[in-house]
């Protein structure tokens, strides 16, 4: 296991060095002078200038580079500016701010937005496939079936918009949705993220029921899974202890890639229900012109894919006890 | 509707009636297996679903095609601002004044609000947009996708390594938020600051994008697959009989590989369609006034407080596009695959 997880880590930070260079030359190398979309529309040569020197660019790309790398480790100084401490992601011309310091902000909305509709969805998607696989052939299957593939073919633009529209402006069922901090008011911050998170798991809901009923079948003509029917065992027994462990494996592997898409910002969602979290941050980010914000926002949701796919291997293990991890 | 008949066109000449095709045999080597494509017609053909969801998907490409005809008959355009030439179809804020989005007999889906566009031949002339650029991508994707899995699955070794990590990295890569912070990069660095974009280059870069984005993961599928096939014996007979590597790869595997191709396929398409509506939405996609549902949404969402109407055509259009089109590709893999029920 421990051998298993340095190799990932070791293959996870590679790969998370060459999305840092590719976007980190794309985004500084190409454009024509990448200071003044940092500097602002009116920029007088003198802050153009200053800027140029402050974001280091009157040195080589690779230079550049590797500064800002090693900024992430021991931090930072900027002229003019003070230090950046460590991990120092670089500095935000437009907010006038270490970079690391506007993400470690709104990181907690973009995490509650995720855990909160993470909970539904996984539940409420798994125990709708369990019941479907359950009652294959009936309606209640049919029904599964047919409101998971319209779960799956909406956007979340359309429904979320349409959700605001009648049951906050029409209706007046829920108030607009608004982000209050877990530790200020827990049941605020609930109420605050209903709505969105229900859209939200509208949208993933159907991937899990799809994918929970057809193992769940195949699960249900396995041997073992027909040995601990034969020996007596309750149904529920069966059900819960044996068959739905098979469940889970292809489950836990959507699962990662859904929480790590949306820890990397849930950027249409929290446009349509304004809220400031990670994804609003990188859209701005893109607005503004803010590179170094911009870098940061990518490496993180990259960062959040490759982690969380190293934790679903290691969860194989876990779940299943004839995988080998190699 | 592409797929059953490239299933037929795969089958043989005929191009109506697949008991023909399969006795004539002309085309394809003799490993294509005729009856396999032949079977999968049929059973799609008894498949209601399936073939209710195809004449969905064939209706909307059809009135896409024929979507300057269908202009023509209704006597507007997408792009005339009616609402601003006319007096008395929008009030001074610019919504419009006939309840429920101006719905009228002249104005079939209501006008937009603010220019005052037609929203019936916008809709209509905004497939053209979505499909030609999804259906360009998925082209690509798929062409690429097939070429590099194959590559990576049969030579093996330090090119199925290499190609593996490429596929890793840009798997990881967080690509909606990648394309948005890119594409003014390649405007930048394509258009002179004081022209305007034009349409086919943001056409070109959207279709690129998603292309680079989109093949990893067919790739990948594609790699598996002819790991396993490389074992097989006719294979191996192949190889035996000195035939060549490209012999191999034509003749010998790609026939074995058709169906998780089009399968695939078929379900990249409508992603690929709700990508560019994304896209469209964050302010990256098609540019004015080439009409596109991503934009309309883009509006509809800035305006839904006071004409919820506008937000709901290209909505529910969108909606049944992407369910006919799911649809029909859940029947495709039934169709091929009659083992696996979903």
């Amino acid at each position: 296991m421990l051998r298993f997880l340095t190799r990932r880590t070791l293959g996870a930070a590679v790969i998370l060095l060459i999305i840092a260079a590719v976007t980190f030359f794309l985004f500084f190398a190409v454009p024509a002078d990448p200071a003044r979309l940092a500097c602002g529309k009116v920029c007088p040569p003198e802050t153009l200038a200053q800027a140029r020197h402050n974001l280091g660019m009157d040195q080589p790309i690779f230079v550049q580079f590797v500064t800002w790398l090693a900024g992430i480790f021991v931090g930072r100084d900027y002229e003019g500016l003070g230090h950046c401490p460590a991990p120092c992601l670089g500095f935000s011309f437009v907010n006038h701010a270490p970079v690391f310091e506007t993400i470690t902000d709104r990181m907690p909305v973009t995490i509650s937005l995720t855990l909160g509709s993470a909970v539904i969805f996984l539940l409420f998607g798994v125990g709708t496939g369990i019941v479907a696989a359950l009652n294959q052939g009936k309606a209640l299957d049919k029904i599964a079936s047919v409101s998971s593939l319209i779960g799956a073919s909406v956007q979340i633009y359309f429904v979320g918009t349409l959700a605001m529209y009648f049951l906050v402006y029409q209706w007046n069922i829920i108030a607009r949705p608004r982000y209050v901090p877990f530790t200020d008011n827990p049941l605020e911050w609930a109420y605050g993220l209903l709505l969105p998170w229900v859209v939200l798991a509208i949208i993933f809901t159907a991937n899990y029921t799809r994918m929970a009923r057809s193992t769940m079948v195949e699960q249900l003509s396995e041997d073992y899974v027909r040995t601990a029917r034969a020996k007596g065992m309750s149904a529920r027994t069966v059900i819960l202890r044996f068959a739905l462990r098979g469940t889970l494996t292809p489950i836990a592997t959507i699962f990662g890639i859904d929480v790590a898409t949306l820890i990397g910002g849930a950027i249409i969602t929290e446009t349509t229900f304004s809220l400031q979290g990670i994804g609003r941050l990188s859209i701005q980010a893109v607005l503004n012109s803010d590179l170094p914000m911009l870098m940061a926002t990518v490496l993180l949701a990259a960062a959040a894919i490759v982690v969380f796919n190293v934790i679903v291997d290691a969860l194989y293990a876990v779940i299943d006890p004839r995988v080998r991890l190699s | 509707m592409a797929l059953p008949s490239q299933a037929t066109a795969e089958a043989g000449s005929g191009p109506a009636d697949p008991d023909l095709a399969a006795t004539s045999g002309a085309g394809g080597s003799p490993l294509v297996g005729r009856s396999p494509a032949q079977l999968m017609w049929r059973r799609f053909r008894r498949d209601k679903t399936g073939v209710v969801s195809a004449v969905i998907v064939l209706f909307f490409i059809l009135v896409a095609i024929a979507a300057p005809l269908i202009s023509a008959l209704y006597g507007k355009d997408p792009y005339t601002t009616y609402g601003l030439d006319e007096p008395g179809l929008l009030n001074p804020y610019g919504f419009p004044v006939l309840p429920n989005g101006g719905i009228s007999s002249e104005f079939w889906f209501g006008i937009e609000p603010g220019l005052g566009r037609d929203v019936f031949t916008q809709l209509v002339y905004g497939i053209r947009t979505s499909l030609l650029i999804a259906l360009a991508a998925t082209a690509i994707t798929t062409v690429i996708g097939i070429v590099v899995g194959i590559v990576a699955g049969y030579a093996g070794g330090r090119t199925d390594y290499f190609i593996g990590r490429t596929i890793d990295v840009l798997l990881s890569f967080p690509s909606t938020l990648f394309i948005i912070a890119f594409m003014p990069v390649v405007e930048n660095l394509m258009v002179k600051p004081e022209e305007e974009t034009p349409t086919w280059l943001r056409a070109a870069s959207l279709i690129i994008f998603l292309t680079v984005f989109g093949w990893a993961g067919l790739a990948r599928l594609l790699r598996g697959n002819v790991l396993s096939l490389r074992e097989r014996e006719f294979v191996e007979a192949a190889r035996v009989t000195g035939a060549s590597p490209g012999r191999i790869i034509f003749k010998e595997l790609l026939p074995n590989l058709w169906t998780p191709i089009l399968i695939q396929s078929t379900l990249l398409l409508p992603a690929l369609v709700t990508s560019e509506a994304a896209l469209s939405f964050l302010g990256v996609g098609m540019i004015e006034p080439v009409p596109d549902w991503g934009r309309m949404f883009l509006r509809g969402t800035e305006v839904y407080q006071a004409d919820i109407t506008y937000l709901m055509f290209p909505g529910v259009a969108l909606l049944l596009f992407v369910v006919a089109f799911n649809l029909l590709g859940d029947s495709v893999r039934d169709a091929f695959d009659p083992k696996i029920r979903h």
